[in-house]
């Protein structure tokens, strides 16, 4: 048996809602099939926070402007040019009009807490958080008479030169165990909770990867429409990785087991040595290397060591720091040889120069004499108790996607547009993003390329 | 760590939340909690009372349950807080009303209203009793004004001391470290705050009660049921006055106006603890503080038994029921007044002096 809607739509995140909106508001029937339970819906959309649009001058809820030029270019430094700039302008010019769109599919944004200071400029931020912007999307979207399905997982697309023809299910929907549809909307995220598929690039070592997001994004239909001839975009072997509390479950402990404190101290490895600068930049452009150097670090284990003068310079965390009233003290409970810390730190203290302390600014104080270098907001640790986070490698997202047309219709290998398949989100986020990332990135590109692939997808469907 | 379990975990989810600050735009305990980066008791209770237990929080959290991190702050706070009631009371030996309060409520509600019948019966000939009474001073001829005046009074004024013994001990402990008394701005900005109940709004879309969507109507019961008692609390001032200023006795004109604001309470007084009755039984459990069953019901259903009897004296006021009426309505009212300080009555003290502090926090970190 199988039953057919004029747009079906896989995935039940930000653009996998957008996409359903903008297809039933376009007259189409449309089912969505989320592959988590209820709860759990909306992949990483449940941990995201704020969305960055461009707009040309101040409102309520951002102080402005932030102007499509100025968006192009913080594009363009972050991704180090690897993005499309037609289809990066395009979204950039969208995201303008995304800002209220979203708010009429029933997304409130967060008022000023405290006059203007406590606004953002980039940035505009979901009250109540991702997930209470993921409730808004599925309420309007269940008014507007999108059906959804939850635990919903499909296992194969069929596909027939370029063309979609049916999703099968692995369980049934009542007695449908396929799913036909006119269009398909792919909105179903990245692999970064499928560790075998991380193992292929990253070996091993994925084993001690944290994911930050949902176990529920494997890239099941990222890999299907990949080996059907959908044409690939960005660096399979990449993915974006933060530093989080090593103590954070394996799954889904979202933005609150992150850490800020790096820049406040130094970072070691499992033998006791620094191995990069802490003080390299300002942090949010920082936080995201992390990640990555704490995973090419053996067993992929580091360790931030600050003493108790700083400790209320970041925000609380969610586990408790670490303390020693001596280094080795705290290297035992570190399980760190307690003679190379101390080592360590005392050739650190050694080499901090004096300078005038401002987190704030790339300022003067830094090392002088050792390798690796802390070039800025360098200072002694020498004040018990000291303190240590162990952190891992924490997967946000992937970048491997399939290629899309401004239009968000997906492109085959041969270079030939599909006639009935687009894509939104972080599945096709490689063509705008190639590598970093900026806070908020992954939600505009969710909004705008899904409220184009509905658009697209429900006017296909109804020619 | 704290006194109590409940403390623990308040404090743990306060962790949760001060590391994620995603609710901070929801409502005022979210930013109250992000002036703090460790919790003492005060602080939690403090948090607790703040709560309006709108629910958004929980439907908005990643991290509710299913999910491993357990983060429900609408039912940790609301048990924290009926635990708060209690450890405030005052006298202390009579926190243990809060205990099984839905026993303690019917019991002292049932004696209250059963002292009055017998009272009346034994004072009053049966023909008085159950005799129609019109015009001025009908009323006083089941029992004498001056007797209810005084009766009433004191009920009253236990009351009051009672609760502000325990408010003052609450504030004390929240208080710390800024301490000190209330300024006028903050308490203003409290009775704005707590007039419109403005962190009953689910931030801003509407609050939550049985399931994840924002159809909760609890404002608008809880408008009708705290405006109902004001106006009943007026209609009796006003008819107060006009008994010692204007020597008129009740019962009054129906046009006048101590009949006037009672009726209007008094319709307040039915429909909202109804409402408020309906949506505690739909309440999805998860978001309540289940063992606490009695204490609200017991609430409401004083409160509808004080507006209930008192519409029925209204409109058979005229009739041989009015007796047997009058002694249900004042055994009621009577109830209602001593079971303040132990009961859901002082959500209402506790929350207002929570809101105060909160202005007054603002007010020094702005």
């Amino acid at each position: 048996m199988s039953s057919k809607y004029d747009v079906l739509v896989i995935g039940g995140g930000n653009a996998a809602l957008c996409a359903a909106i903008a297809a039933r508001r376009g007259g189409a029937s449309v089912l969505v099939l989320e592959g988590a339970p209820k709860f759990y819906r909306g992949g990483n959309t449940r941990h995201t926070r704020n969305m960055r649009c461009a707009h040309d001058a101040a409102t309520e809820i951002l102080t402005g402007p932030y102007t499509e030029e100025e968006f192009w270019e913080d594009l363009l430094r972050v991704t180090g040019g690897q993005t499309d700039e037609m289809l990066a302008r395009h979204m950039i010019r969208e995201s303008k009009d995304i800002l209220n769109w979203i708010v009429e599919q029933g997304v409130r944004w967060q008022p000023s807490l405290g006059g203007t200071l406590s606004l953002g400029r980039t940035n505009s931020f979901f009250l109540g958080g991702g997930r209470a912007m993921l409730n808004a999307l599925y309420l309007t979207a269940e008014r507007l008479g999108v059906e959804v399905k939850y635990d919903a997982e499909v296992t194969d697309l069929v596909i027939e030169d370029g063309m979609f023809l049916a999703a099968r299910l692995k369980r049934p929907i009542g007695d449908e165990t396929e799913i036909r549809a006119t269009s398909l909307v792919a909105a179903a995220g990245g692999f970064e909770a499928n560790i075998d598929w991380l193992k292929q690039y990253w070996g091993e070592a994925a084993d001690n990867f944290l994911i930050r997001g949902t176990p529920y994004n494997r890239g099941s239909i990222l890999k299907m429409l990949l080996d059907k001839g959908v044409q690939e975009v960005g660096d399979p072997t990449q993915c974006h990785a933060v530093a989080i509390d090593a103590r954070a479950p394996k799954f889904d402990g979202g933005i609150i087991t992150r850490h800020d404190s790096v820049v406040f101290g130094i970072v070691v490895n499992k033998h006791a040595q620094r191995f990069y600068d802490e003080g390299e930049d300002i942090w949010p452009k920082r936080y995201a290397i992390w990640g990555r150097l704490v995973a090419a670090q053996p067993d992929q284990i580091a360790y931030i060591i600050f003493d108790s003068t700083v400790v209320t310079s970041f925000m609380p965390t969610l586990f408790p720091p670490i303390a020693g009233q001596t280094v080795a003290e705290l290297a035992g409970k570190l399980e760190l040889d307690p003679a190379a810390l101390e080592k360590t730190i005392t050739e650190f203290n050694a080499a901090v120069l004096s300078g005038t302390f401002d987190h704030t600014i790339l300022d003067d104080c830094r090392t002088e004499g050792i390798t690796p270098q802390k070039t800025h907001w360098a200072r002694k640790i020498e004040t018990p108790p000291y303190l240590a986070y162990p952190v891992r490698p924490g997967i946000t997202f992937t970048y491997l996607g399939t290629r899309v047309t401004k239009e968000a219709r997906m492109l085959m290998a041969d270079g030939k547009p599909s006639a009935n398949m687009f894509a939104a989100g972080e599945i096709m986020a490689g063509n705008v993003l190639g590598k970093g990332y900026a806070a908020g990135m992954g939600m505009t590109i969710g909004s705008v390329f899904g409220r184009i692939a509905g658009r697209e997808a429900a006017r296909h469907a109804k020619n | 760590m704290h006194g109590t379990r409940i403390l623990d975990e308040a404090d743990r989810l306060m962790t949760v939340c001060n590391s994620c600050r995603y609710c901070e735009g929801l409502c005022a305990v979210f930013p109250a909690m992000e002036m703090r980066r460790a919790f003492s008791d005060g602080d939690l209770n403090y948090l607790a009372n703040l709560c309006h237990s709108c629910g958004a929080c929980y439907v908005d959290c990643q991290f509710s349950p299913p999910h491993e991190f357990n983060v429900n702050v609408p039912q940790t706070l609301a048990i924290a807080r009926a635990e708060s009631y209690a450890a405030y009371a005052w006298p202390r030996a009579l926190s243990g009303a809060f205990a099984r309060n839905g026993l303690v409520i019917s019991i002292v509600a049932a004696l209250s209203m059963a002292a009055f019948i017998l009272g009346f019966a034994a004072l009053n000939d049966r023909s008085v009793l159950f005799g129609v009474h019109t015009g001025p001073g009908a009323f006083y001829r089941l029992m004498p004004h001056n007797a209810m005046a005084a009766l009433f009074s004191v009920a009253f004024l236990y009351a009051i001391l009672a609760l502000v013994m325990s408010v003052r001990a609450f504030w004390r402990d929240i208080g710390a470290p800024v301490g000190g008394r209330a300024d006028g701005g903050s308490i203003i900005q409290a009775i704005r705050d707590a007039g419109e109940l403005r962190y009953l709004h689910g931030g801003g879309v509407g609050c939550y009660n049985e399931d994840d969507k924002p159809t909760d109507r609890r404002k608008l019961y809880h408008h009708l049921t705290f405006y109902g008692f004001l106006l009943c609390f007026a209609a009796t001032s006003v008819a107060t006055l006009y008994h010692y200023l204007l020597g008129r006795e009740a019962p009054y004109p129906w046009w006048d106006l101590p009949v006037v604001l009672g009726a209007l309470g008094g319709i307040g007084l039915i429909i909202g603890p109804v409402g408020l009755f309906t949506a505690r039984m739909r309440r999805d459990p998860a978001l309540l503080d289940e063992n606490r069953y009695g204490m609200d019901v017991g609430f409401i259903a004083m409160l509808f038994l004080t507006g209930f009897t008192g519409m029925a004296l209204l409109v058979l006021r005229e009739t041989a029921a009015m007796g047997p009426l009058l002694a249900l309505h004042l055994g009621a009212v009577f109830a209602l007044f001593v079971t303040m300080p132990y009961g859901k009555f002082v959500h209402g003290i506790y929350r207002f002096a929570a809101l105060v502090r909160y202005a007054q926090e603002r007010r020094t970190a702005a």
